[in-house]
């Protein structure tokens, strides 16, 4: 059974049982119920319509569910009330239901619980193994954050770009348990790209598409971080890499330019270099400059200063640099960075250590800490 | 999404404002301390920060590899050592600022007199889990 195809039916399943009447934290329960039976029942039993099945399972488990509560004859009452199998969900309901899992209300953590939960199908210890917490704790993390969208009007038109910050959220977060966040972050914007024509989704769909092309290259045998100058670019996904270009090219010619479109040009002129040698920095800088007038952030003025020193020498790299706070994370690494390409390789040896101990995850520790001891051991020769 | 250890120490950590021993708390005042930590983490996990905790009893052995075919070399405990870790608890918080509320609270768990302790806790960030920005970094 494809796992993905059934959790894929998530979304269109639980906003038939809100169309119907059901209260979202209830009627996410019962689809997570028709999940877990279908796992089990369909290998032996494959229905001919999987939507329909799981709509009518789900519901029965609504009811069941409404039934057993102790509230029962209110809600029982107001049930009655609702017309029957209401009128076909509009094609924009998958859209409602990423607003209200990514309402401002919600603190990020919450966010990104709710929407792997009831967009993407995955089970409470599913996600729980995800981000290495106990089942326990993220189940009353997704049922709090139930609690507070619980007064959310389903048909509120939401914000396109808290969607996005949460989905990049997700795909940032990586691999770790049996999930596949990035991959599953992908999958999420992909059907999101469905369900609204906007040129920002299709920017973060071409970004992390661009991203995952190279995720294979980024990495050692030993675990160890790759930087993109060394990746073996034969093992880039040229299919990702084609499809992400497809879409960034579409999205840039309605001339809405925004911070996910600015991001994928960028991963799109690396993917497009055969060698490292080869990258358009030129244009690279141009494009931070485009970011920088879109969202102002340190961090992006930081990346433009590496682009600045690829593209006019390290000299004026360490220029654009000196402008920049040295508080930033990774403003140590940068610097070395550009000490070493400047051929003052103590000064860099010195700052790439400094930069380890100030590294954010134990990866680019690892990294900077190598980098450090490459330099060390090679001026003592 | 930020992983953070609350560690307490036996040994190490300056000296809290209600510095009384526990053996010389009331035996009432005991409870309401194991209270507060339990009623703590019961909290966490209802709001979904909770990951972990653990107490340590105090007494240690040092440990190290002596050599291919020979058994480790055990020392100690030491008594003179001066960082002793009593126990941990491990949160998952949106934010340093929340962290820090919640070890603020932590440290409020009630001592002699029933009154806070105002323990120093160490707050330590866990690594991320991966490189959270891949455009921020020469990597790529």
């Amino acid at each position: 059974m494809d796992e993905v195809l059934l959790r894929s039916l998530t979304p269109s399943v639980l906003t038939v049982l809100v169309r119907r009447g059901a209260d979202f934290a209830a009627a996410e329960d019962a689809v997570q119920d028709a999940l877990v039976e279908a796992v089990r029942v369909w290998p032996a039993d494959p229905p001919r319509d999987a939507k329909g099945w799981l709509v009518t399972v789900a519901w029965r488990k609504f009811l069941d569910a409404t039934r057993s509560d102790t509230a029962r004859r209110r809600r029982e009452d107001r049930i009655e009330e609702e017309p029957a199998p209401g009128p076909a969900p509009a094609v924009d309901d998958t859209l409602q239901l990423y607003f209200l899992c990514a309402h401002p209300s919600l603190t990020p953590s919450s966010a990104v619980a709710l929407t792997l939960r009831a967009v993407g199908g995955l089970t409470t210890r599913q996600i729980a193994q995800a981000y290495l917490v106990p089942e326990a704790t993220m189940a009353q993390r997704i049922s709090r954050a139930k609690r507070t969208v619980s007064g959310v009007r389903f048909d509120q038109p939401g914000d396109v770009a808290t969607v996005l910050r949460v989905l990049y959220l997700v795909f940032n977060e990586g691999y770790s348990g049996d999930v596949d966040l990035a991959a599953e972050a992908i999958r999420l914007t992909r059907q999101l790209a469905t369900a609204i024509d906007h040129p920002e989704v299709a920017g973060l769909l071409a970004l992390m598409l661009l991203h995952h092309a190279r995720r294979a290259s980024r990495t050692a045998p030993d675990g160890g971080l790759v930087p993109l100058a060394e990746q073996d670019r034969t093992r880039w996904d040229t299919v990702a890499i084609a499809e992400g270009v497809r879409i960034l090219q579409a999205a840039l010619a309605r001339d809405r330019l925004g911070e996910f479109q600015a991001q994928a040009a960028i991963a799109a002129l690396h993917a497009d270099a055969p060698t490292a040698g080869e990258t358009d920095w030129v244009q690279i800088v141009e494009w931070y400059d485009e970011l920088a007038r879109l969202t102002d952030s340190p961090v992006v003025r930081l990346n433009r200063a590496v682009a600045v020193g690829e593209a006019d020498g390290p000299r004026a790299g360490l220029a654009a640099l000196a402008a920049i706070e040295d508080s930033l994370p990774r403003h140590t690494a940068v610097a070395a960075y550009l000490h070493e390409r400047d051929g003052d390789l103590t000064t860099a040896a010195r700052l790439y250590a400094e930069a380890a101990h100030r590294a954010p995850n134990l990866a680019e520790r690892d990294y900077l800490t190598r980098r450090a001891a490459r330099l060390n051991t090679r001026r003592e020769r | 999404m930020a992983k953070y250890l609350l560690l307490k120490h036996y040994r190490g950590a300056p000296a809290p404002a209600n510095d009384v021993p526990m053996e010389q708390w009331t035996p009432e005042e005991i409870s309401a301390h194991v209270q507060y930590m339990r009623d703590f983490a019961d909290r966490l996990v209802k709001t979904g920060e909770y990951v972990d905790g653990q107490a340590l009893a105090p007494e240690g052995t040092w440990v190290r590899y002596d050599g291919e075919g020979r058994p480790p070399v055990t020392d100690g405990p030491f008594a003179e050592t001066k960082d002793l870790i009593a126990g941990w608890m491990v949160i998952d918080v949106d934010s340093y600022e929340r962290a820090v509320e919640l070890a603020g609270e932590l440290s409020a768990a009630p001592g002699a007199g029933g009154k806070p302790i105002h323990e120093w806790l160490e707050l330590r960030p866990f690594y991320a889990a991966s490189p959270t920005d891949p455009e921020c970094h020469p990597g790529g």
